[in-house]
């Protein structure tokens, strides 16, 4: 048995050399977790299935609404005609976000018809509370099912909430915000590619 | 070579020789003394005891039966519902493999809290075993992961929507959430890539977390020695002939063979739910989950697996504030967290509910209350219990179930926050120098 050789021991310089190694392999550690925790982001094939999606609106009429798929979501665009954008500013009171403040969207349509062109207004089609996806009810007062002071808008049949022709939600609905405005840009009049962002935007 | 020095294995027959060799070169007989023939555990534990080495037991059973539905298992959104349905009908004995599985994670948790309400009533908690509390709670967490995980394997209604709703959840987090949520499912929604992923933590990486908890778990609990219904220390009083505590007896034969018992009425429970209910009426597995993940339709209602049903009452109870939901978020992770410091919230002189004052006795009974109610309400639709004020002019009409459950939300939490208090000054009785039974 050799005694441990207790002299000679520069305790400050073997703790310096410790935190110094754990420092070097603490940093190396963390860049090793980097490649993997980033296999967890969208793979490539993920991200062109989330690609955006190119939709011709030409062919769609006034009052008339299409959906499209982008991201496995629904996406409405509907043509809005001059009385339901004139009816739009009318019920601010009742809305639980009017402006838009807290809601989710492009910079470019915060605006209170939620759009680039007034006309053409594009949302995601599924409920801020739980996901449902709502339906459209755009008949105006008596003539829907929906009550004689009913501006037109969407109504959603899991939860009951209920959002006007801009998809802001009306108060006493569970869903907290309006319904999210994807990224949108115009290529043309007749074609909108949703899911970018228009150039310089 | 100081091993070779090690006595020779006796009492074993036939068996000293191998054994000997093997203690020479293995510390066998120190482990099993250590940890079994010379482990002294109070001698009057009672039923409650019992559900420790069940949980244990419930581990075993998952692992094993797991491994095998593996083997026929195909973690991929095309097959994988498909898979789960050729498991039942055309894998020999696969049906009675899977409802050995999806059966035992209900009764592994029905374990789990009876143990944590053991733990509770008699202080188990308490110095010096703050750190054993600390694993268990760790254990308990890393279990709901692995619960969660494992439910979206099925490809169901419920699996699908039960994961959207959950990592919905961390969507609400500010600033981060939607990123997080995109990360943790590997794209825009619940799809082939979340399952794959959390197929691979449901089979090998939580059950190795679990695993080295529960080692954790022991260990320290081996170190500082068991709790009793008494919650007095047996290592205060050794008898000095024996040097063994006086009121303590070997974990083996004494409580291996008592345990045994256990084991014997919770597999014979185990198999009636196996084959003659292993629905449970909708509670162990849930209808909807017959039907295959559709990411266009929502079913009409969405509740979680009874386990966690106290928590999702508390999700509901909490109204969106701020534009958003994540306050009722905060409010269910801070219901599991909390237990975490529980420790050093208890002020009491005495760690076993039998000596405890009657505020303590008081707030305890309000505590279990309110999880056991907050567990039904979970389960069940807010409208369960009508509506009721409508008309008033403040109020103006609400659910009572929700009220209901933002109270027993709160005294949850009161029965934690408050215990610095309450058990500071409370009328105690005196604890027995002895155990009694």
């Amino acid at each position: 048995m050799t005694a441990i050789v207790r002299d000679n021991v520069d305790e400050k310089r073997r703790r310096l050399l410790l935190i110094a190694t754990s420092a070097a392999a603490g940093v190396a550690g963390a860049g090793v977790a980097v490649p993997f925790l980033a296999s967890w982001l969208p793979s490539a094939r993920a991200l062109a299935a989330g690609a955006p999606v190119e939709a011709n609106i030409s062919k769609v009429e006034l009052g008339q609404q299409i959906t499209i798929e982008w991201r496995g979501k629904p996406v409405w665009i509907l043509m809005r005609t001059p009385e339901m954008l004139a009816i739009l500013p009318n019920h601010d009171a009742a809305l639980v976000d009017p402006l838009s403040k807290d809601s989710q969207q492009p910079t470019y349509v915060k605006n209170p018809g939620r759009s680039i062109k007034p006309e053409v207004f594009i949302a995601v089609g599924i409920c801020t509370h739980l996901g449902c996806s709502p339906t459209l009810k755009k008949e105006i007062g008596a003539a829907s099912d929906m009550g004689a002071d009913w501006p037109g808008g969407y109504f959603c049949p899991c939860h009951n909430s209920r959002f006007d022709l801009a998809a802001r939600v009306f108060k006493g609905s569970p869903a907290p915000t309006n319904l999210v405005i994807p990224p949108h840009r115009y290529v043309t009049d007749a074609v909108v590619v949703v899911g970018e962002d228009p150039k310089g935007a | 070579m100081a091993v070779m020095n090690k006595p020779p294995v006796t009492g074993a027959g036939r068996f000293n020789g191998v054994l000997t060799w093997v203690d020479q070169r293995f510390p066998l007989v120190r482990m099993w003394q250590e940890q079994l023939s010379e482990y002294y555990a109070p001698k009057n534990f009672n039923f409650w005891y019992y559900f420790g080495s069940l949980a244990l037991l419930a581990l075993v059973i998952q692992i094993a039966s797991g491994i095998f539905l593996t083997m026929n298992y195909k973690p991929d959104a095309a097959t994988a519902f498909a898979s789960v349905e050729y498991i039942m009908r055309d894998v020999p004995g696969g049906w009675l493999i899977r409802y050995i599985h999806s059966t035992g994670a209900s009764m592994f948790f029905i374990c789990v809290y009876l143990h944590m309400a053991r733990g509770l009533m008699y202080g188990s908690y308490r110095k010096p075993r703050e750190l054993i509390w600390i694993f268990g709670v760790m254990i308990y967490l890393a279990l709901m992961a692995e619960a969660f995980f494992g439910y979206l394997l099925p490809w169901g209604q419920m699996s699908y929507w039960g994961a959207q709703v959950i990592i919905n959840l961390f969507g609400t987090i500010p600033f981060i959430g939607e990123a997080l949520a995109v990360w943790i499912r590997g794209d825009y929604n619940v799809s082939d890539a979340t399952l794959n992923r959390f197929f691979a933590l449901h089979v090998i990486a939580l059950p190795l977390v679990l695993l080295g908890l529960v080692a954790a778990h022991l260990t320290a609990l081996h170190e500082v020695g068991s709790n009793n219904p008494d919650g007095v220390e047996i290592f205060d009083n050794i008898d000095p002939v024996s040097g063994h505590p006086v009121d303590g007896i070997p974990m083996h034969p004494y409580y291996t063979v008592k345990d045994i018992v256990g084991v014997a009425v919770f597999l014979l429970v185990f198999s009636a739910i196996i084959f003659f209910g292993p629905e449970m009426g909708g509670y162990f597995l849930e209808a909807n989950n017959f039907i295959p993940a559709d990411p266009l339709k929502t079913p009409a209602h969405i509740a979680p697996v009874w386990y966690f049903t106290p928590f999702y009452a508390m999700l509901r109870a909490v109204p969106p504030m701020f534009n958003s939901q994540f306050p009722g978020v905060a409010v269910m992770g801070a219901a599991t967290l909390i237990l975490f410091i529980l420790p050093w919230l208890d002020r009491g002189k005495v760690k076993s509910i039998r000596y405890r004052g009657p505020r303590y006795k008081a707030w305890f009974a309000v505590f279990v209350f309110s999880f056991l109610v907050l567990g039904y309400l979970g389960v069940e639709p807010t409208t369960v219990w009508g509506e009721f004020g409508k008309g008033l002019p403040v109020v103006g009409g609400d659910y009572v179930a929700l009220w209901v459950a933002r109270v027993l939300t709160l005294a949850y939490f009161l029965f934690f926050l408050l215990m610095p208090w309450y058990t500071a000054n409370d009328k105690e009785k005196p604890e027995p120098k002895r155990l009694t039974w």
